[in-house]
């Protein structure tokens, strides 16, 4: 029988699977059994119930300022299943019911543009470039509602600072996947494929822009973004562009998705900002999906998504209305 | 024949209760998956949309009523059009108060400021203000008190509430360009209400002495 490259588990998973095991045996075994002092030795391991449906990604938890959202984490169930990803289709439950086509290996990054070592990243690699965190992080979709998510990856500057920015590097570009044997709604007129997306370099190298191989210690599930995605907590969730094939630097601002669908709704900074509304709604408020009940009132969206002391600083002195 | 057998069906004493219960399906389905938290990740969202979906789904088989009745002579379906009628108004209303009491949490004062800023809400609105009196006026006593000309000229206004009904739905989707199920509801939509102007013209050409 012939194997195929694709058909072995990439060395990174195997790898965290002993990782785990091996922390089963020790660590939260005692965790497990109540002898919380033994805890003093090991690095605070993630704490969040894995859903047992994928393959474990064990990490630490992040130390990050602002990586340790308070609020209770969404519902794996709901997370997983309640998606905007529309090279799935566009109702929320499409992707969930469509993305299993999605091949995720193999799987390789191009790294282009603006730097001095371009080249093709497979996922392997990225898997192994830095110490996987756990990072439990609000997500606000632009639409109106959120969530809260633990993530699993790293900053995703430790990558940039892999492939060495030219200084004439100012922009990030992020090109995702359009497969149209895979993906059966990429070629519908909603947006232009592929999927793009794009941060200025000060916002890519902050260490708060995550570079997300799972969630809920597990690998991502296909319908959120697998195998790698980006996660920009204090931008609405369309920023966060998902299932990446390329990233490119340039000098130039690029052009994004939903930027270039409805300029005058969509720009390019798209940080979340209660007191800019959507032309054509609020965006005062928000719906946080599984807790605040059906009945419940929303809550106060806000600034920055609640990241203003840590990404604050990057905007001063803009006009926030004007660069939305 | 087989048509027969159908039209002595909806003849039937039994038929109207039982388009009652079947009209009534939809509302059951939420009050079961509500209970059983199966509504998904958003079941605010959900229920707005099923609402809304619903009541334009009535508004089309009260549309076909009239264009069945004549084609097939299915004269016993006038009977079951009232109540048809009337759930288009009671789909709507539940419609209306998800928008009101899910969507915005009964804030009166983020639903004026939302009005103008969604203006699909307004249309959508507009339909509804213009479903109560339909609804008011649907009882025997106010069509004898009307007197019947009046009463149906007032009751035509249906036809603008289905257009609106459309405009709504467009626009809502626009948002994501996502116009494959507004087609569908505009083609059906549309059909029927040419139906009818067809008809009008056919009959106006028929009649002696009016033709112009």
């Amino acid at each position: 029988m012939k194997v195929q490259s694709s058909d072995i588990t990439p060395r990174a998973l195997v790898e965290g699977r002993r990782d785990a095991l091996r922390r089963m045996l020790s660590g939260s075994g005692a965790l497990a059994m109540g002898s919380l002092p033994n805890l003093g030795t090991a690095q605070v391991l993630a704490q969040t119930q894995r859903p047992g449906k994928l393959a474990p990604l064990p990490s630490k938890a992040s130390t990050l300022p602002g990586a340790q959202a308070v609020d209770k984490p969404t519902a794996y169930k709901d997370a997983s299943g309640y998606n905007n990803f529309y090279e799935f289709g566009t109702d929320k439950s499409d992707p969930a019911a469509n993305a299993h086509t999605l091949k995720t290996t193999p799987w390789t990054v191009e790294i282009e543009g603006l730097v001095k070592k371009p080249g093709r990243w497979p996922l392997e690699d990225l898997l192994a470039l830095s110490p996987m965190e756990e990072r439990i992080y609000r997500l606000r979709c632009v639409e109106g509602w959120s969530m809260v998510i633990p993530w699993v990856g790293y900053s995703l500057a430790e990558l940039i600072k892999r492939v060495e920015p030219l200084g004439s590097a100012k922009y990030v570009e992020f090109v995702t996947l359009a497969d149209p044997k895979t993906m059966p709604f990429v070629g519908s007129r909603v947006l232009e494929w592929p999927y793009t997306e794009g941060l200025r370099m000060d916002e890519a190298i902050h260490p708060l822009t995550l570079l997300a191989f799972g969630m809920y210690g597990e690998i991502l599930p296909n319908q959120n973004g697998a195998p790698l995605r980006l996660v920009v907590p204090w931008k609405y969730g369309f920023k966060s562009a998902k299932s990446i094939v390329k990233i490119r630097f340039s000098e130039r601002q690029p052009a994004t998705a939903w930027n270039k669908a409805a300029p005058q709704e969509y720009g390019f900074f798209s940080n979340v900002n209660p007191e800019v509304d959507h032309p054509r709604w609020s965006q005062a408020s928000e719906r946080r999906l599984g807790e605040d009940g059906i009945f419940g009132k929303k809550r106060k969206t806000l600034m920055f998504n609640g990241y203003e002391a840590q990404v604050g600083q990057l905007y001063a002195g803009l006009d926030l209305k004007k660069f939305y | 024949m087989y048509f027969a057998s159908i039209h002595r069906a909806i003849g039937a004493p039994l038929a109207k209760p039982f388009v009652f219960v079947l009209a009534l399906l939809p509302l059951a389905y939420w009050l079961s998956a509500l209970w059983n938290d199966a509504l998904g990740a958003n079941p605010a969202e959900a229920l707005l949309r099923g609402t809304g979906l619903w009541t334009l789904r009535m508004l089309c088989v009260l549309l076909l009523v009239s264009p069945l009745r004549e084609a097939m002579g299915w004269t016993a379906l006038a009977r079951l059009r009232r109540m048809l009628g009337l759930f288009v108004f009671f789909y709507a209303l539940v419609h209306f108060v998800a928008y009101v009491w899910l969507d915005q949490s009964g804030q009166w004062e983020d639903i004026l400021g939302d009005v103008p800023k969604r203006p699909f809400i307004l249309v959508g609105l507009l339909a509804f203000i213009l479903l109560i009196p339909l609804a008011l006026t649907s009882f025997n006593a106010a069509m004898r008190l009307m007197g019947a000309a009046r009463w149906r000229h007032l009751h035509r206004a249906v036809y603008v509430i289905a257009l609106l009904a459309i405009l709504h739905f467009f626009w809502m989707r626009a948002g994501k360009r996502n116009f494959d199920q507004v087609a569908l509801y505009a083609a059906i939509i549309g059909a029927l209400l040419a139906w009818r102007v067809g008809r009008r013209f056919i009959r106006r050409g028929a009649r002696p002495g009016t033709s112009r």
